[in-house]
C-alpha cells in the first residue's frame, strides 16, 4: 500500500505540508481564502528543533494500535486506511494514548483526527502534493 | 475448527476479528449472557448524557455478525466440560468446541455493606441494563449517593449530574481515582468535577445504610434517594473453577491460553503480567482486553502469537479534563505542574509510568517507551521529558519510524 514517507535531510521546516493539509481538510477551493486568519490544525505536524525538522502523519500502521484500543470502534481500517469515524468517536483519546507516533490530535470539536491520506477527498495526499523538496513523498516500500 | 466464545465485549470482538484474519472457514459461535448487539461497555455513562444514542454504543457494524460468519446465541453458560469439550448453556443446549474462549468480563464487585437490602433504589454501574435502571430512577430533584470515587464512579457522576438534583461521591480512600491518580494530581481533577457541581467526601468509610440513609463511621450521616455503588470489580472466573487455573483472575501465558487444553482466556475475567512492573495482575481495560482476545483468536486458529505488551492505562475525561496515565508510578519523578499536569515516573534506564492532565497531546510515545521497555539513555531523555516527541530518537530510529526503513 502507498503510505507518506519522510527524509528529514530534505524538510526545511517550511511547515507548507501543514498548510497544505489545513486547505485540503477545508474543502475550500481558494487556499489564501480557506486559510486567512485561521490557525491551523492540520493532520500532519512538524517536529522541529536544532535545526532538524520532519514532518509526522499517520504511519497506517498493519497492525494499528490505536484501532485495536478504540473503545467505541470509531477507528477502522478502510483498504489499509486507518479511518476515523468522526459521529462515532466521544473523545476518550484512548488512541491518543496509544499511538507511538504521536499521530492522533484533538479536532476543534473534541473528538479526534487524524491524516486518511487525502484519498477519499483529493485523491492523493495534500500533504505530499504540497511539499516543494520532496521532503515527503508518497509511494510503496514494503 | 469449532472455536465458542463465552462472551460478546471487546475481548470477544478481538477473538472473532483474530480468529477470521486467518481461518475464514470455521464455525464461530458466541455466547452472550446480555441481550445485545455486541455494544462498548465505557458508553453507559455517555448515553446517561445523551451523548450517544443506544444504536450509536454499537462496537461494531450491524453486518458485524454476518460478515464474520458467526453465530450468536443470548444464554448463560452454565458449566464446561473439559473432557467432553462442551459448554452447557441454562437454555439447555449444548455447545461442542474444537478451542474455547472464555471472555466473560468482570462484575461489580459490591461491598457487603450492612443494611444494603434495605436500600430500594440500589444500582450497579456497569452494563447497559445498569445505566438504563438507574436512568429510569433518576428525577431531576432526587439525591445521588454514589459509593466508590474510582473511574466507574465518577464517570457514573459526570453521566447522571445534570438529571439528578445533586451527586454526592463517598470514598474511602483518601484522594479519588487512586488506581489512576497520584495525590497531587487526584486534587485537581477533584477540584474540576467539584466546580461541576459534584460533592466528595473522602476518607470516609460507611458502616452501614438504612432504607436512604448512609452511617459513616466517624458518626456522619448522609440522606439519598438513589444509591450507586461502584466499590470495584471482580473478573468472571466461576466457569474455570477446578478447570485452569486462577489466581484473582484466570491466569493465562502471553498466547491467551489458560492451563487447561484448547482453553483460552482474554479480558477482564483474566490476569496477566503487566510489563511496566513484571507483576501478575488483572488489568480490566478495554484495548488489553482486545488485545488479548486478538491473540487467542490467532492462537486458536493456529497462528502462533504472542501479546506481551498488557500494562494499566487510561484515558479518560471528566467534565471536558482528560487525563492520560499509563504503567506503574515508582522510580523518581519528573514534574511539571503549571496550568498542564505532569509526571514521569523512571528508573534502572527505564520509563514506569506517567500521567498527564489537561494537554494529552502525543501521550502515546510515552507509552511506547513503556511498552518497548526503551532504554531512556538512548534517546533524548530531556527533550522527552518537556515534549513527547520523535525528535528524542536517533535519527537511525526516526528514519525507521518516519521512512519504513530498517
Amino acid at each position: 500500500m502507498k503510505r507518506v514517507y519522510v527524509n528529514e535531510n530534505w524538510c526545511l521546516g517550511c511547515r507548507l505540508c501543514e498548510y497544505h493539509c489545513a486547505f485540503a481538510e477545508s474543502r475550500q477551493k481558494d487556499m489564501a481564502r480557506a486559510l486567512r486568519g485561521v490557525k491551523i490544525n492540520p493532520a500532519i505536524r512538524i517536529e522541529a528543533n536544532n535545526g532538524i525538522s520532519f514532518a509526522v502523519s499517520c504511519r497506517h500502521c498493519k497492525q494499528p494500535l490505536c484501532v485495536k484500543a478504540c473503545i467505541t470502534g470509531a477507528l477502522h481500517i478502510t483498504n489499509g486506511i486507518i479511518t476515523a469515524d468522526k459521529a462515532r468517536c466521544v473523545g476518550c483519546y484512548t488512541c491518543i494514548l496509544s499511538c507511538p507516533f504521536g499521530a492522533i490530535s484533538q479536532n476543534e470539536t473534541g473528538v479526534i483526527q487524524k491524516c486518511e491520506l487525502c484519498t477519499a477527498s483529493h485523491g492523493s495526499p495534500a500533504c505530499v502534493k504540497g511539499c516543494p523538496n520532496n521532503a515527503l513523498v508518497y509511494e510503496e516500500r514494503e | 475448527m469449532e472455536y465458542v466464545i463465552i462472551g460478546n465485549s471487546a475481548a470477544a470482538i478481538g477473538a472473532v476479528e483474530g480468529i477470521r484474519s486467518v481461518d475464514k472457514k470455521g464455525t464461530i459461535t458466541l455466547v452472550s449472557n446480555e441481550p445485545y448487539h455486541t455494544y462498548s461497555r465505557p458508553l453507559i455513562s455517555y448515553l446517561l448524557q445523551e451523548k450517544v444514542t443506544e444504536d450509536a454504543m454499537k462496537y461494531r457494524p450491524d453486518t458485524f455478525y454476518t460478515e464474520n460468519a458467526c453465530r450468536l446465541i443470548f444464554a448463560s453458560a452454565v458449566q464446561i466440560d473439559a473432557k467432553k469439550k462442551r459448554v452447557l448453556l441454562d437454555n439447555g443446549q449444548e455447545l461442542p468446541y474444537g478451542k474455547l474462549l472464555t471472555a466473560t468480563g468482570s462484575s461489580a464487585s459490591v461491598v457487603p455493606f450492612a443494611g444494603l437490602q434495605s436500600v430500594k433504589n440500589a444500582f450497579t454501574f456497569m452494563g447497559l441494563d445498569d445505566a438504563k435502571a438507574l436512568r429510569a430512577a433518576l428525577k431531576p430533584d432526587c439525591r445521588v449517593l454514589i459509593v466508590g470515587a474510582g473511574l466507574i464512579g465518577l464517570k457514573c457522576a459526570e453521566g447522571i449530574v445534570k438529571l439528578a438534583g445533586s451527586v454526592t461521591v463517598v470514598e474511602v480512600a483518601d484522594r479519588i481515582l487512586s488506581a489512576v491518580l497520584d495525590g497531587e494530581g487526584a486534587k485537581k481533577v477533584q477540584a474540576h468535577i467539584e466546580s461541576k457541581g459534584v460533592s466528595f467526601m473522602l476518607s470516609a468509610k460507611i458502616e452501614r445504610f438504612e432504607e436512604t440513609r448512609a452511617f459513616l463511621s466517624d458518626g456522619r450521616q448522609i440522606e439519598f434517594d438513589v444509591l450507586v455503588t461502584a466499590t470495584g470489580v471482580k473478573p468472571n472466573v466461576d466457569l474455570l473453577k477446578g478447570i485452569a487455573r486462577i489466581n484473582k483472575g484466570i491466569l493465562i501465558n502471553e498466547k491467551s491460553q489458560t492451563s487447561a487444553t484448547d482453553i483460552y482466556a482474554a479480558g477482564d475475567c483474566t490476569e496477566c503480567v503487566d510489563v511496566s512492573s513484571g507483576e501478575s495482575k488483572i488489568m480490566a481495560l478495554l484495548p488489553n482486553a482486545y488485545m488479548q482476545g486478538e491473540c487467542a483468536g490467532l492462537n486458536m486458529a493456529g497462528v502462533d502469537t504472542a501479546f506481551t505488551q498488557a500494562i494499566p492505562m487510561n484515558a479518560a475525561g471528566f467534565f471536558g479534563l482528560h487525563i492520560i496515565s499509563a504503567g506503574t508510578y515508582c522510580g523518581e519523578v519528573y514534574t511539571c505542574a503549571e496550568k498542564d499536569y505532569k509526571k514521569l515516573f523512571y528508573s534502572r534506564d527505564k520509563l514506569n509510568g506517567y500521567i498527564l492532565i489537561g494537554n494529552v497531546e502525543k501521550a502515546g510515545i510515552y507509552t511506547s517507551l513503556i511498552r518497548g521497555a526503551t532504554p531512556l539513555s538512548s534517546i533524548d531523555f530531556n527533550l522527552v521529558c518537556r515534549h513527547p516527541s520523535l525528535m528524542a530518537f536517533t535519527k537511525t530510529e526516526r528514519a525507521a519510524k518516519l521512512g519504513g526503513e530498517k
